[in-house]
């Protein structure tokens, strides 16, 4: 008998110091139980987290590379978005 | 994102490659831009990179063997939860290679099958066998230790999961040479005869060791294509060297003597070392080592004998796949 392809699954990891979930990679498992307890053993052998998500990687929409340019670019252009922007008199001091 | 399924590349690659994409291709790598799974990238580039990933993952599991003989019989409780580490480790660090091979395009099961069937190769190193404990030491101080020297440029590498896969990597395989070189120190602080076994070690390792880095640049049939798409960063014998200058000291500090007789130190302080036995490597590489039937041998038990495994699991979902559907349907 063939069994089919173990599905991927894409691991996310948040670490002890508060920040947000973050991808560390990928891994197969036939189900989210087992995706779970496989992504414990492959990506926190050394305490690197206190909370794992896993997500079925067909699940994820991505941006497609070739529209890069569309889609980032507009932000590029806009410098009035940053604190540095702006001239604040040195005399006021911190801001 | 590391899914297969957003692999456009296979309609890509068919026919011609557009000359003025390879252009670009190049010119992004020229920029030390990283290329991700769904780029554009040339044919050969991927068929490269699928290979020497694979490779690399097959390695790091078949690695497993000849360590995983000494767990049973480490002959204290920290060694044994030592290597116990460590061969998990590997496990670890072939299980993220062949996440950033998939990236490629290629499959798990395909990639798998390839080195079940003997159609894909992995390192010539893990053809020795294991036959004394300091053999253990020797492995994380020099296997290790050369594996860590090839595997730091490639953090650096054009394809990004392959360079992020590596910075794991690295990050956890300086506790295995380490843990090796501690090994080898108590040993060579003990008895004659516990001296005389990490120099018998030493002395069967040191040439398999050497031959890791693979052929002499001369005769390297890759690394023209990988070096001017920095995959590459380093040639293997510019690699080689810095190894043998690098482990020289250790092995003195040791107090063992490298089975090299015609080892000099030239004007520039490289240690220079006599001719590899290249016949050997080939045999090897052939598949004629002293322990390539063997490694494939319990390869392919263990993973026949897991395939019921794979098909319990597989059948457990579908069920709970399928009760789901029902329930939904009610």
């Amino acid at each position: 008998m063939t069994t089919p392809n173990t599905p991927l699954w894409e691991v996310f990891i948040r670490s002890r110091n508060g920040l947000a979930h973050k991808h560390v990679g990928s891994l197969h498992a036939s189900d989210a139980t087992m995706a779970l307890q496989a992504a414990r053993d492959i990506y926190t052998r050394r305490g690197e987290g206190l909370s794992i998500w896993v997500v079925p990687s067909t699940a994820i929409t991505a941006s497609d590379p070739a529209e890069k340019g569309m889609m980032f670019e507009p932000a590029e252009s806009k410098i009035y978005r940053h604190p540095t922007f702006y001239e604040v008199p040195d005399e006021v001091g911190h801001m | 994102m590391y899914t297969q399924a957003l692999n456009t590349a296979e309609t890509d690659d068919r026919g011609l490659e557009d000359a003025a994409k390879a252009a670009q291709f190049q010119a992004r790598i020229d920029a030390e831009e990283r290329i991700e799974p769904n780029d554009w990238m040339p044919a050969a580039y991927r068929k490269t990179l699928t290979r020497q990933i694979s490779q690399h993952a097959h390695s790091e599991i078949v690695g497993m063997l000849p360590e995983g003989n000494w767990i049973t019989r480490a002959p204290t409780l920290r060694r044994k939860g030592a290597l116990l580490a460590k061969v998990q480790d590997e496990c670890g660090h072939g299980l993220y290679l062949y996440a950033a091979a998939e990236t490629l395009g290629a499959s798990r099961e395909e990639l798998v099958d390839a080195m079940l069937a003997g159609k894909a190769k992995y390192s010539s190193i893990f053809n020795y066998p294991t036959l004394t404990w300091a053999d253990i030491g020797t492995i994380g101080w020099l296997v290790d230790g050369a594996a860590i020297m090839n595997q730091i440029p490639l953090c650096r590498c054009s394809y990004g999961p392959y360079a992020r896969a590596m910075i794991r990597v690295c990050k956890e395989e300086s506790f295995h040479q380490r843990q090796g070189y501690e090994i080898m120190v108590t040993l060579c602080r003990g008895s004659d005869e516990q001296k005389a076994m990490a120099q018998d070690a030493l002395n069967r390792w040191w040439w398999p060791v050497l031959m890791m880095f693979g052929p002499p640049d001369a005769a390297s049939q890759h690394s023209d294509a990988s070096t001017r798409w920095k995959i590459k960063r380093f040639s293997n014998d510019e690699l080689r060297q810095k190894f043998v200058d690098a482990t020289v000291p250790q092995a003195q500090y040791l107090g063992l003597t490298i089975p090299d007789p015609g080892m000099v130190q030239d004007a520039e302080g490289h240690w220079r070392y006599s001719e590899i036995d290249w016949t050997e490597f080939k045999q090897v590489l052939a598949g004629n080592g002293p322990c390539n039937r063997d490694r494939m041998a319990a390869r392919r038990k263990a993973h026949d004998e897991g395939a019921w495994v794979r098909e319990a699991a597989a059948a457990y979902a579908a069920k709970r796949a399928q009760r789901q559907t029902a329930q939904a349907a009610e």
